[in-house]
Order: C-alpha cells, then sequence, then structure tokens
C-alpha cells in the first residue's frame, strides 16, 4: 500500500516533448514507472521513444485518458501555460494531476484550486518534486535511487530537503514520499497528506518537514493532534532567516511573528510532534521510534 | 513577492481608474520645495521606502510653505526607516479627510483563494479597531473564479456599510482597485487611509501593493520598471544579473547549496554549529538550483568571495538530479576560473547520487583550500570553525 500512487497507476506526462519533460520521463520510466504516454497538440499522432520505451503522444488528455486509461498526470509545461494544462486535465476527469512546473503565477494557481472545487481531481504541486512510492511508481522528479520502500510517510514542502531526509534514512524506506510544495497556493497540502498516510496501513511513522511561511504547519499541528494516531516527526527549515526577505520560494517568506519556524516549532511540539533542530537529528528521532515499534 | 513603493503604487492605482493624487516624487530637498510651490497651499512630505509605520518614524511631515517642504525633505531624506534608507520623497497637496476607511484585495493563504478587508472605522489604525472592535473590519471572501463584477463590488460596500452618500463612488472604486489587483497579478492591494474629503469626494490618500514576481516574469515585462536598483545591496544586484538567487546576510560564513529548502537549512545548522566557535553566523542565502555546473558555482563563489565579512565558504550539495560528479567538476572548474581571486577555505559535503566519484574528484584535484566532510553537521561545524579562526 501507499498514497495517491502505486504499481497500477498509468501516468501521462504533459509537456512530455520539452527539455524538462523529455529528460524527467526517461528517468521515471527508468524508476519503473508506467508511462502511457504523453500529450503535446502539436505533436499528436507522433511518438518518442524515451528509456528503450515507445511513447505515444496524443493531442488531448482527454484522448490520452481515453486510449491508454490514464489515470495521472505529470505536468511540466511552461508556467504560461500550466493554468490551461491543469484545467483540461481538471476537465477531462484526470485522478491525479502532479504539477512540477516552477514559477506559475498565483493568480493561476487560485483559479485552478478554485476550479477544483467539486471535481474528481487531486492537485500536487505546483512548483514540487512530485510523488514516490519506491518500488512502484514515480510521477515527478524525485530520485528514485535514493531510497526503498518501507514504513515510513514522507511529507514535505521542500525538494531538497526530502531528497537528503529520504537518504538520511534509506535503510528503512519508505511507503510514499510526496513533495507538496512551497508556493503560497497549493493543491495538497500537509494536512491532506498526513491523513492519507493515517489511513495508510503500510504507513508506520510519518515525517513532516515545512519551511518559513504561511501557517500550514500549525494548522498540520491542529489536525494531528484530533487526528493523526501514528507517530510524527517534524523538522521545519528558516530558523535564522531574516524578517522580509525572500528565499527562493514565494512560500519561505517571513511576515511578523507568524509563520516562523520557532511559531511553527512550538506548534508540532504541543502537539506531541518531536521536532529535530537538524535534518540528522530530525532523522534520528525518527530512528528511535522505528526501531521500537 | 515585490511590495511597491507608495507612489508606485498610486501610478497603478491612477492606470486603472482610481481616484488618487499622484504628487510629486524627489530625490533632493531643493526639488522638494521647487514640487511644493508649483502644487502650491499646504503639502505632505513623504518618505518613500518599503516599510509601514513611516508616518511614526517621523518620515511623514504636513509643510505649510515651500521652504517648510525643503526643511522637511532635508530632515526625511537619508533618515534610516526599519532598516531602509530613505532617498526619495514624495510631495502631494494636504487634503485632511473628513473621514478616514480601510480598504484592501489579498491573496488568503490560508483558504487559497483571496480575501477582501474593508471597515469605515478609522483608517490608520486598523489593527487596533482589529483588535477592540472585530465587528468592525469586514472580511469578505472572493471566488478566484468569478472576481469581483458590480453586483460584487455592490455587496461590499453594503457589507462595509460606506456613507449612503458615497456608495456610488465606492462601488466604483471596489471594481478599479480590484483590476488593479487582477490585471497587475498583484497579492495585496491597500489603501490605508481611504479618505472622504471634504465635498463627499472619495480618495485613496495611500497605496500599498505587492506584485508576484512569477507572474511578472510571465506576463508583465512592464514591471521591471518598478526596480530601484540602488536599494539593492551591491553583491545582490551582482548576484541578480549572474541570475542567482542570493540574499546577503550580516555574517561570517559564506553558503552555496542547491535548493530553498536545502539551503534555509543549511543557514540553521551552520548557526547552530557557530555557537561553539564564537557566534559566527551565515555570511548570505545563496540557491544554484538544480544545475551546478562550472560556471553557476563559479559565479555563486565570485559573489561570496567577494563580501568582505566572509571568512569561509560552506559548499553544501545534495545530489538529487543533478549528479555529485557533475558538481565536484563545477567547483574544480570554479576554482580553475578563479585563480587567484580564490582565497578562503572552501568546506565542502557532497552526498546523494554519484557521491563516491564526486568526493574522489575533489581528493584527487587536492586543492588546498578545499576540506571535504561527510555530513552536513560536521561540514558546518567545521566552517564555523574556519570563520572564527
Amino acid at each position: 500500500m501507499s498514497i495517491y500512487l502505486n504499481k497500477d497507476s498509468k501516468i501521462i506526462v504533459q509537456g512530455m516533448t520539452g527539455g524538462m519533460g523529455s529528460k524527467h520521463t526517461t528517468l521515471m520510466v527508468e524508476a519503473g514507472s508506467n508511462i502511457v504516454g504523453g500529450v503535446n497538440a502539436r505533436k499528436a499522432g507522433t511518438s518518442v521513444e524515451l528509456a528503450g520505451k515507445e511513447l505515444p503522444v496524443f493531442g488531448s488528455v482527454e484522448e490520452a485518458m481515453k486510449e491508454t486509461g490514464a489515470d495521472v498526470s505529470v505536468v511540466f509545461v511552461p508556467p504560461a501555460f500550466t493554468k490551461d494544462a491543469c484545467i483540461e486535465a481538471i476537465d477531462a476527469g484526470i485522478g491525479l494531476l502532479v504539477v512540477i512546473t516552477e514559477g506559475v503565477p498565483v493568480q493561476d494557481s487560485a483559479e485552478v484550486f478554485a476550479y477544483l472545487d467539486g471535481k474528481s481531481t487531486r492537485m500536487i504541486g505546483p512548483n514540487c518534486p512530485g510523488i514516490i512510492t519506491p518500488g512502484e511508481s514515480l510521477a515527478g522528479i524525485t530520485p528514485h535511487t535514493i531510497a526503498g520502500s518501507g514504513p515510513v510517510g514522507l511529507v514535505s514542502k521542500s525538494g531538497t530537503l526530502t531528497y537528503q531526509m529520504m537518504y538520511e534514512l534509506k535503510d528503512f524506506g519508505f511507503s510514499t514520499a510526496i513533495g507538496i510544495g512551497g508556493d503560497p497556493v497549493i493543491g495538497t497540502t500537509h494536512i491532506d497528506a498526513l491523513e492519507a498516510f493515517e489511513n495508510d496501513p503500510e504507513t508506520k511513522a510519518i515525517v513532516m518537514i515545512g519551511e518559513i511561511g504561511g501557517d500550514a504547519e500549525e494548522r498540520a499541528a491542529a489536525y494531528i493532534k484530533d487526528n493523526v494516531t501514528k507517530p510524527v516527526v517534524g523538522y521545519v527549515a528558516g530558523f535564522t532567516a531574516p524578517e522580509g526577505k525572500t528565499m527562493g520560494h514565494a512560500g519561505a517568506i517571513v511576515s511578523g511573528s507568524s509563520g516562523t519556524a520557532q511559531a511553527k516549532k512550538e506548534a508540532l511540539e504541543a502537539v506531541g510532534v518531536k521536532v529535530g533542530k537538524t535534518p540528522s537529528e530530525t532523522a534520528a528521532l525518527m530512528r528511535e521510534i522505528l526501531q521500537s515499534l | 513577492m515585490s511590495d511597491l513603493m507608495e507612489y508606485q503604487a498610486k501610478e497603478l492605482f491612477a492606470k486603472h481608474g482610481v481616484t488618487t493624487t499622484l504628487g510629486k516624487v524627489v530625490e533632493t530637498a531643493e526639488e522638494a520645495r521647487a514640487a511644493a510651490e508649483e502644487l502650491g497651499g499646504v503639502t505632505v512630505v513623504k518618505a518613500q521606502v518599503k516599510a509601514g509605520g513611516r508616518g511614526k518614524a517621523g518620515g511623514v511631515k504636513l509643510a505649510k510653505t515651500a521652504d517648510e517642504a525643503f526643511e522637511h525633505a532635508s530632515n526625511i531624506l537619508g533618515m534610516e526607516i526599519k532598516g531602509l534608507t530613505v532617498n526619495r520623497v514624495l510631495i502631494t497637496p494636504a487634503t485632511p479627510p473628513v473621514e478616514e476607511y480601510y480598504f484592501s484585495f489579498l491573496l488568503d493563504r490560508s483558504n487559497r483563494s483571496y480575501l477582501c478587508i474593508a471597515s469605515v472605522e478609522g483608517g490608520v489604525e486598523i489593527e487596533e479597531v482589529a483588535k477592540t472592535n472585530p465587528d468592525a473590519v469586514k472580511k469578505i471572501p472572493i471566488n478566484a473564479l468569478t472576481g469581483v463584477d458590480e453586483a460584487k463590488a455592490t455587496a461590499i460596500v453594503d457589507e462595509a456599510a460606506f456613507p449612503a452618500e458615497l456608495r456610488d463612488q465606492a462601488i466604483k472604486m471596489v471594481q478599479d482597485l480590484w483590476k488593479v489587483f487582477v490585471e497587475e497579478d498583484a497579492t495585496l492591494v491597500e489603501v490605508n487611509p481611504l479618505a472622504r474629503l471634504e465635498g463627499d469626494k472619495l480618495e485613496a490618500l495611500d497605496g500599498k501593493v505587492s506584485l508576484d514576481d512569477n507572474a511578472s516574469e510571465v506576463r508583465h515585462p512592464e514591471h521591471e520598471a518598478f526596480e530601484i536598483r540602488e536599494e539593492a545591496d551591491p553583491l545582490e544586484a551582482k548576484a541578480k544579473d549572474k541570475g542567482l538567487n542570493y540574499v546577503k546576510l550580516d555574517g561570517s560564513v559564506g553558503i552555496i547549496g542547491n535548493g530553498a529548502g536545502l539551503v534555509m537549512s543549511t543557514l540553521d545548522v551552520v548557526a547552530y554549529a557557530g555557537e561553539n566557535h564564537g557566534g559566527v553566523t551565515p555570511a548570505n542565502f545563496l540557491d544554484i538550483g538544480g544545475g551546478a555546473n562550472a560556471q553557476v558555482m563559479a559565479d555563486g563563489l565570485d559573489v561570496i568571495l567577494n563580501d568582505e565579512q566572509v571568512k569561509s565558504v560552506f559548499v553544501n550539495v545534495f545530489g538529487g538530479i543533478t549528479a555529485c560528479d557533475e558538481v565536484a567538476n563545477g567547483i574544480k572548474g570554479a576554482l580553475e576560473i578563479l585563480g587567484d581571486a580564490a582565497t578562503k577555505p572552501l568546506v565542502v559535503r557532497l552526498d546523494g547520487n554519484n557521491v563516491d566519484e564526486g568526493r574522489r574528484i575533489l581528493n584527487e584535484l587536492n586543492h588546498p583550500l578545499v576540506t571535504q566532510v561527510d555530513t552536513m553537521d560536521g561540514a558546518a561545524d567545521k566552517a564555523a570553525e574556519l570563520a572564527n579562526a
């Protein structure tokens, strides 16, 4: 078991023929993902060979789903076209929409999020590394070689910290690792992932990685208190970030006292989540928990 | 997110039909006198910095005469407000409000949508009103797909209970402010105070706008004109020219890493390690992203080594997509490009994809300035120690 993505997932790639798209489609095929095709209206009817696999290019998400039975789409299209690509996939009724694209205008993300209301699609991202269920499937850009399958569920705002944490705990392995992205408006939150991990029998413990900005970690803490019975270990990046400075992610902005790493750490600790000061200390806390299970 | 100065926000207001007075932006006290003379009557001299609380800091003064405007401008120009130096002042005609209101549209992260906040109780002291009389501050959710049309604007104005004689003006202004918000891709459009002037005229006396950098990049090339280069730190300006994501900080350990989250985490780990080494702290944030090739590494090192405060440099890379051997070759190439300009010790921690080959390349290089440490915590400790030497 796993969350959102497994060996039966059939994946299409929107933007498969572009530079990022073709590079990462190759890596996804190598990771064992069942990639069934790509979408590009201008190249409909052609095919591309990636990692030794002949992949058909369809004119629309709807057509691709009809022809292949795809239920997951990974989006690599440039930021100016991401909103339209998402809406097309949502209209076609895709189950899981993983938006890797960085630099999407936040009002576009807000419109897509509003559009999701009442629809059957789950969106992850934008501006995220995607999701990996090690040994089964990868929908995104997380290196599949870092860690194998195991009992830990991981949800993180940051891509490289996801990789770092998978590396630290590679001897235990992961049920699913999901990078939700650090943008102000995202499709899947820490809370969504916590809920899914709580309901996944294969996940025995959860690592949650946050960073400064917004109040997602505080809200997750409140959720954990009432709804999560599995052990959770947390890490928050940005204790020493100065106020008012943007550090790369749109989400990584400290504005006033709320949203600071300290406030997030305190909120998590108040509900019994152990919070590490560094990634390795966080991994050590998880290690202790896993050894006692 | 880029915050605009008041005069820039007002330019956007004017562009979209919001009633406001642009006034004149000047950079010297002499020009302030001339502007006040030209406007005639009583004027207001307002510091232009990207910070709130300008009035409380003494950055906003009433001038009865042009000479007074000169005097105030001399005092305000060069003043520091929340760490920002005032390089320009805005001169506007003094238009004393009969009443002050508050109005804003903003991106509401918690609800992943937009929010309108409006209050007819007081303008400037809105935080106080929100505390003592929260019912007077109306928070009205906006659907991102349907936005604000005339009907929604009317509903907002009626819920906020604007005076009947201003209702029509307010409905138009709300729609025009919405245009500023969506057409300019803002994350915040705030008018405080929104003033009722003599003769029941509604006017935006102040303005604050934050723009979404992603949207400016994708579809607003004209927003580049709002960027004021002199405000940026010279090292930040240099980094920006090279397309690097760099923020200058006050410490002595230079930091280079890949991925915003990992670099932020690196800052924390170095600050903790610094506690055991004379309290040294990070000198900067620098995220070189995924493609850590030799040129990007050289550009990054070049910026950091030009920071006089830097005593040591910590290169912290986790090879995800990028393989560690590429990163190691990047460091090697950067040291070759920099030559004698590379003068400060480098602590390198490589982990992840193809780490053995990466470490081998650096061992073989055997550069006198380069020390390799296998763990992030250990490398941070070494870099802090070297910065304190």
